[in-house]
């Protein structure tokens, strides 16, 4: 007998630890669930730690309006199928209440919107942990950060003081109005995502699967047509055949061609793949070198 | 198919970065998009050549120092290993992020520049590698292109470094020289030096043998959550314990002792997520269910019957204080986390200073300053379960909290119980 955990049965050992200690050592956590592949991961890996009980937190969306139909479809059945507690956190109320400002302009995209809400909910609630699919490889500064990251009572996130993580000895200690961003994902790669959804059945949006989609070329990206996304002069509308590698707002986030329709067609599409998850359909990411890290800065998650 | 981790060390401009990103760059882990604004970015730069480093530098700081500030984690894959790189800085908060980097991993890579040979900076990290007992040490000898690629300077710098690591516990030594710039032994051999006949860094990282560095013999368990339903039906009787194995293997039927209580019952079953397993070994997070209902809960530890860890409140341990706010001297009282279990604990005594450049010991230090390292004994409020650090790296370490800002400001390695008590 070799006692050896292959990588993902590593990775998976290390999450469930991490969940268990945020529900231990944190009163009021919360789980951010949008219905996308990661937090769908994270959500299951939330069902084994506390396994036969139910997860301990309920779950949070921030829905910027401008989310896809499907994703949101698919939350809606995740959470009625568990019984689970949503909690909807809007940005288009947060607009209509004149708490924050929208973008103007074709490129106006909500996601930088999302920040203010999010940190306004989690005040009205006194959540001190947030939980969320974050993981290093999506970008650079995310891997820079810790798996608790400590958040202060404005949200900001300080990448030169964070707490150090020695042996996976974990600082839960807040102060009250502070919280954490605890990413249990944190070492995980979009292969190991794939993967671990491959080996688990973990149930996807259709999204994520080659279908027909009216689309459009902007940047470099393919972008779907939508009410949201008005053309700009030169751009024609097609029909392709796309999945989408991340889901997030319609407004930056882009599709790719392919033909992959099961979990096995997308993991060697993405094992083959040249362009990194972000790079491939993150329009915000594109603003400048430093746009994630901005936006974490001012308590994005 | 293994998962190894390893952590990076060297001081400032020795390479450590165009290493890693070279290491990333030849094992084709490294894609378009991300070239592509390494490019944009050296050309902006007005560098000569794409810099690989950059690619390593995510914060903007970073970028516009041209430093790295914190340690940064990543990952790539070989068809024979899953790799996670603990990157961490060689400048001023070098221990601070060392400890953290390589308090998890299974080797350390240590940077040397062939032109530089062995200085402070390779000593003190050799001997923080050293001291959190990564059970193996590659000494990366770069820049072999800026001494004509000469056999004579490498076997130099080997043999200096080798009567140095003799005052250290080093147990896996290995000397490879590199040119990180041009690729040579990183992932493919060099031409270039004929002379050398070992493996590339890649082969030797794929290679090197981890799989016995774990215990699987001293049961460590300690205990994270109780699992209790509420009210469902069908789990009416449910109660397990949930947690992550330090050390031992778990069978059902297996006789365990629960600490602190002491009594003694035999493990039902072991499940992960209702998944009845086996066998359950480190690094596993499982939940266990016993045959008889104990009072057991998080910080508890299950351990064999004839085999427990040290259970005791005087602790005497080496510190690395990471606080630059505060000074760690006698008196001082903190919060400890070891395990899941948080306890107060007050400092009796600092023996000493060590001098990580040295080893000299200064015995007549007033207090640790930041990135210092001492000898201290603890008192706690609570009794840990515990092991040397040398014996378990998990029930071994613990760390120390600042009760005021409630920052981590020291990571401690159990030498063992204080002798006076």
């Amino acid at each position: 007998m070799r006692y050896e955990l292959s990588p993902l049965e590593a990775l998976e050992a290390e999450s469930l630890f991490i969940l268990r200690e945020v529900a231990s050592e944190l009163d009021r956590p919360v789980l951010l669930f949008s219905g996308g592949k990661d937090s769908a991961v994270l959500l299951h890996l939330a069902l084994k730690a506390f396994w036969p009980a139910p997860p301990p937190f309920p779950l949070m969306h921030v829905d910027t309006g401008h989310n896809f139909p499907e994703v949101l479809r698919f939350r809606d059945e995740r959470v009625a199928t568990l019984g689970a507690r949503l909690i909807g956190v809007s940005v288009q109320e947060a607009i209509d209440a004149g708490r924050v400002t929208e973008e103007k302009g074709p490129r106006a995209s909500r996601n930088r919107l999302q920040t203010q809400p999010l940190l306004e909910a989690i005040q009205a609630h006194g959540f001190n942990a947030v939980l969320g699919g974050a993981r290093r490889d999506e970008e650079k500064s995310r891997a820079k950060e810790r798996v608790y990251s400590f958040r202060d009572e404005f949200g900001q996130w300080d990448p030169k003081n964070q707490r150090p993580e020695p042996w996976g000895l974990y600082n839960g200690r807040l102060r009250r109005g502070e919280h954490l961003r605890v990413f249990p994902l944190s070492n995980w790669t979009e292969l190991d995502v794939w993967h671990y959804i491959a080996r688990e059945g973990v149930a996807l949006p259709s999204l994520y699967f080659t279908h027909p989609r009216q689309v459009f070329h902007r940047d470099g990206m393919l972008m779907a047509h939508s009410p949201f996304l008005p053309l700009l002069p030169g751009e024609t509308v097609m029909t392709r055949a796309v999945r989408f590698r991340t889901v997030g707002d319609m407004t930056c986030t882009a599709c790719v061609e392919s033909s992959a329709a099961t979990v096995e067609q997308v993991i060697a599409e993405v094992r083959a793949s040249r362009v990194t998850e972000r790079g491939a359909s993150r329009a915000d990411d594109r603003f400048s070198e430093t746009a994630m890290e901005e936006r974490k800065r001012e308590g994005y998650f | 198919m293994e998962l190894l981790r390893f952590a990076t060390a060297g001081s400032v401009d020795d390479g450590k970065s165009t290493l890693i990103g070279r290491l990333l760059f030849d094992t084709q882990s490294l894609l378009e998009d991300q070239l592509a604004a390494v490019e944009r970015t050296s050309q902006a730069r007005g560098d000569e050549y794409v810099n690989l480093a950059l690619l390593l530098d995510g914060l903007k700081a970073e970028r516009e120092q041209g430093i790295t500030i914190d340690v940064a984690y990543r990952s790539f894959a070989t068809a024979k290993r899953r790799f996670i790189i603990a990157d961490t800085p060689g400048h001023l908060q070098y221990t601070r992020n060392m400890v953290t980097g390589a308090s998890t991993a299974d080797l350390a890579l240590i940077l040397v520049d062939a032109r530089k040979g062995v200085v402070e900076q390779t000593r003190r990290h050799a001997f923080l590698a050293s001291l959190l007992r990564v059970p193996h040490l590659v000494l990366c000898v770069n820049k072999m292109d800026l001494v004509g690629y000469d056999a004579d300077v490498f076997e130099r710098i080997r043999e200096e470094f080798r009567q140095f690591s003799m005052k250290l516990d080093v147990t896996d030594l290995a000397f490879i020289p590199v040119c990180a710039l041009g690729g040579d032994n990183v992932v493919t051999r060099s031409g270039r030096m004929p002379w050398y006949q070992g493996p590339t860094l890649l082969h030797h990282l794929e290679n090197v043998h981890i799989a016995s560095d774990r215990d699987l013999i001293h049961l460590r368990f300690p205990v994270q959550s109780v699992i209790r339903p509420a009210s469902t039906k069908q789990f009416h009787d449910h109660r397990s314990y949930a947690g992550q194995l330090l050390g031992g293997v778990m069978r059902p039927g297996d006789e365990v002792k629960a600490l602190p209580s002491g009594f003694t019952t035999r493990i039902q079953s072991l499940e992960v997520a209702g998944r009845p397993v086996a066998e359950a070994f480190p690094p596993m997070s499982v939940s266990v269910t016993l045959e008889d209902a104990l009072d057991v809960g998080r910080g508890d530890m299950l351990c064999r019957p004839g085999n427990p860890p040290t259970v005791g409140q005087d602790v005497d341990a080496m510190v690395c204080w990471l606080s630059d706010a505060a000074v760690l001297g006698a008196g001082a009282r903190l919060a400890l986390k070891h395990t899941t279990r948080m306890a107060r604990a007050m400092v009796k005594r600092l023996h000493y200073r060590l001098d990580v450049n040295t080893l000299h010991r200064d015995v007549g230090s007033p207090g640790l300053k930041l990135n210092e390292v001492g000898r201290v004994t603890l008192r706690t409020t609570v009794p840990l379960f515990f092991d040397a650090y040398r014996r378990n790296r998990g029930t071994g370490s613990f760390i120390l909290i600042d009760e005021g800002t409630n920052a981590t400001v020291g990571a401690g390695m159990i030498n063992g119980p204080a002798v006076e008590g």
